[in-house]
């Protein structure tokens, strides 16, 4: 690691922390107030791709590596279309959340809360997904790379 | 209450949520082997509930799904009527005789890093087409054709291994994609300026009630030539010959077969369901503008193909001609025109996916889709060849095929609307079709081949597929009763305009308002 940007790094360091935490209060904040998953996932994500573009690429891809990525995109979507699933099986309409929980608002509570996580972490992982893909694109390319 | 059913009344979501679960669930394994497996068993699930709801739709009659227990106009509504559940059908079936054939294709088209990711976006492909036909709500289209349009884009660029100009065929195709989905999103606004609503059923009353504005007319402008980019009417078909050629070969008849036929349901959808007919500028607009450029396309899409180099960009070419017959029996505004129109888009679909997964046979044994490298390939291969003949005489219209079936009705139809010269343009661009599917069979069979080429018959997992594509398109020319009872049950649920209205069979629970 070199000593350039000190400002910069050290400004990072403080920052990452206020974003994530900022992600979390949208993804949270998303039943009572402007907010919610895509949003949240997109500042949750910037926190991280903030640390990549300070620091390095390769430090980010070891603390959160590409097949995490994928198996993260799938599995928001998954945990949206699971939500419905489940109140399929409790006997109500794809999606209706009602019978989610003991009241119809409880349920619709959950509902939307567990919706709204399935969106953040896709998004989050997309944005991430998208970051490794153009930032991680060597100089040239090899035939084999196709 | 059992598993039936409970599958039985929530079959119109399950159609489209089953494929659309599975993309995840392959992502998640990760596996190769396990996700053909789990895409083959969504694809045929899917297609048994639309066999399913076919018939329950089959006499007429509407089924309606509230999603999230809420009751349109305000809940997103699924909605599937004799039309829908007839294009459903397409889909799906084309997608199961599709897969397994794609297995052994795939394996040797794309990289191998790419095979799971290959079947996530094939199946996310499929839930979008799926869900572009059985919604009921217009923006739940829009977002249902985005996810199988990107997912398209990927699938095509997929065939980069084979061929770089895949990436340009990908990228021509993304932009005049988008082009085509922003249109169309642009003329849902306006039509929800003018509404306020995005329920088509609800849309449809509000307009049949009101005077119609200019901006119910941009709208509808808006919407039939977005989706006339999505599919290939000429002259904004210049993405599809591009996209077909360089696809995977399974793409491309998955694609040819189904993607285009969604598009032209959308178009009916709006067309006689949301805006209905009885408008002079809607009237004016299909029959002086549409259906001239179908008679163009049936010519241009003909000869182009006649002069194509490459078999894939041939087929292509042909399907623009053919989109040109459907487009044509629906431009007649008549109900045995829109029967054409229906009957070709189920007929067109067997017999271009047979003969793109023939020639996608070929390019597995030899390597090569230029038509002079097919050389004598009749004796060395003599089941793909015969399908791709089979394939051939039905695109001509020959009798006791598929195509013949469509154009009769088509003729039919043409003379009802007191409109012979068109039966005389769909002969004489048939004629064409004869040059061009004539110099396959040629080269086929009589041209000795090369020396030192030996190569053998594909396996039987894609001659097995491709045979049933071809069988199917002579069993519905001799046995068209199915076909033409179900696409006049579609025409009629569509003449009769406004989706169904109110009275509608409630699948699932009733949504509160």
């Amino acid at each position: 690691m070199n000593d350039h940007h000190l400002i910069l790094r050290v400004i990072t360091r403080m920052l990452t922390g206020p974003i994530l935490l900022f992600g979390l209060y949208v993804q949270f904040h998303g039943d009572y107030g402007p907010g919610g998953g895509f949003q949240a996932g997109v500042i949750f994500a910037v926190g991280f791709i903030l640390y990549g573009i300070v620091f390095s690429l390769r430090d980010l891809r070891r603390l959160i590596p590409d097949w995490i990525i994928h198996k993260l995109v799938a599995l928001g979507v998954l945990l949206y279309a699971g939500t419905g699933i489940v109140s399929m099986l409790l006997g109500a309409n794809f999606l209706d959340y009602n019978p989610l929980a003991g009241t119809p608002i409880g349920g619709q509570h959950l509902g939307i809360l567990l919706v709204e996580a399935g969106v953040g972490i896709t998004v989050f992982a997309v944005m991430l997904a998208i970051y490794y893909a153009f930032a991680g694109r060597p100089p040239s390319l090899n035939d084999e790379d196709w | 209450m059992t598993i039936f059913e409970a599958v039985h009344q929530h079959a119109p979501m399950l159609t489209v949520l089953v494929p659309m679960l599975s993309a995840p669930i392959i992502m998640l394994f990760g596996n190769r082997q396990a996700a053909f497996a789990i895409a083959l068993t969504a694809s045929t699930t899917s297609f048994l509930l639309s066999l399913q709801m076919l018939l329950l739709v089959a006499q007429g009659g509407v089924i309606s799904y509230h999603i999230g227990g809420w009751a349109p106009p305000l809940g997103i509504e699924y909605r599937i009527d004799a039309a829908n559940a007839f294009v459903l059908i397409i889909v799906s079936s084309i997608s199961t005789v599709v897969l397994p054939y794609a297995r052994r294709s795939i394996a040797d088209e794309v990289a191998a890093r790419h095979h799971t990711l290959f079947y996530a976006c094939y199946m996310l492909c499929f839930t979008g087409l799926l869900g572009v036909t059985a919604t009921g709500d217009a923006f739940n289209v829009f977002v249902f054709l985005e996810i199988s349009s990107l997912s398209t884009y990927v699938l095509v660029a997929l065939g980069a291994k084979q061929d770089r100009r895949a990436l340009s065929a990908a990228y021509d195709y993304l932009i005049l994609g988008t082009i085509g989905a922003t249109f169309f999103v642009i003329g849902l606004g306006m039509l929800y300026m003018a509404t306020g609503s995005l329920n088509m059923v609800h849309i449809a009353q509000v307009l049949a009630e009101g005077e119609s504005n200019r901006t119910v007319r941009s709208a509808f402008t808006f919407i039939v030539v977005g989706m006339a980019l999505k599919f290939a009417m000429y002259p904004l078909h210049r993405w599809l010959p591009g996209a077909y050629t360089y696809a995977p070969s399974a793409v491309s008849a998955f694609l040819a077969a189904t993607a285009t036929k969604v598009a032209i349901y959308v178009v009916l959808r709006f067309i006689f369901s949301v805006f209905g007919i009885a408008e002079e500028f809607e009237r004016n607009t299909v029959q002086y503008i549409m259906m001239p450029l179908a008679v163009v396309a049936m010519f241009a899409g003909s000869l182009m193909a006649t002069f194509s180099l490459n078999a894939k960009t041939l087929l292509a070419y042909s399907s623009i001609s053919q989109i040109g017959y459907m487009l044509l029996g629906i431009t007649l505004l008549n109900s045995t025109g829109l029967t054409a129109g229906m009957v070709h888009l189920f007929n067109h679909a067997l017999t271009k996916g047979a003969l793109f997964l023939a020639v996608g046979a070929i390019i597995y044994r030899t390597g090569s889709a230029l038509v002079p490298h097919m050389a004598g390939l009749g004796r060395q291969m003599p089941w793909t060849s015969a399908s791709i003949v089979i394939g051939g005489l039905s695109l001509i219209g020959a009798p006791a095929t598929a195509g013949f079936v469509s154009k009769w009705v088509l003729m039919q139809a043409a003379f009802e609307a007191g409109m012979w010269p068109i039966a005389v343009f769909v002969v004489l661009s048939s004629v064409i079709a004869v040059v061009y599917v004539w110099r396959l069979v040629e080269v086929l069979y009589l041209q000795p081949a090369p020396e030192g080429r030996s190569v053998s018959e594909v396996p039987m997992t894609m001659l097995v597929p491709i045979w049933a594509l071809a069988l199917a398109s002579i069993w519905f020319g001799i046995d068209a009763d199915f076909t033409v009872q179900a696409s006049r049950t579609a025409a009629e649920a569509l003449l009769a305009g406004g989706f169904g209205g109110e009275d509608a069979t409630i699948m699932g629970t009733r949504g509160r308002p």
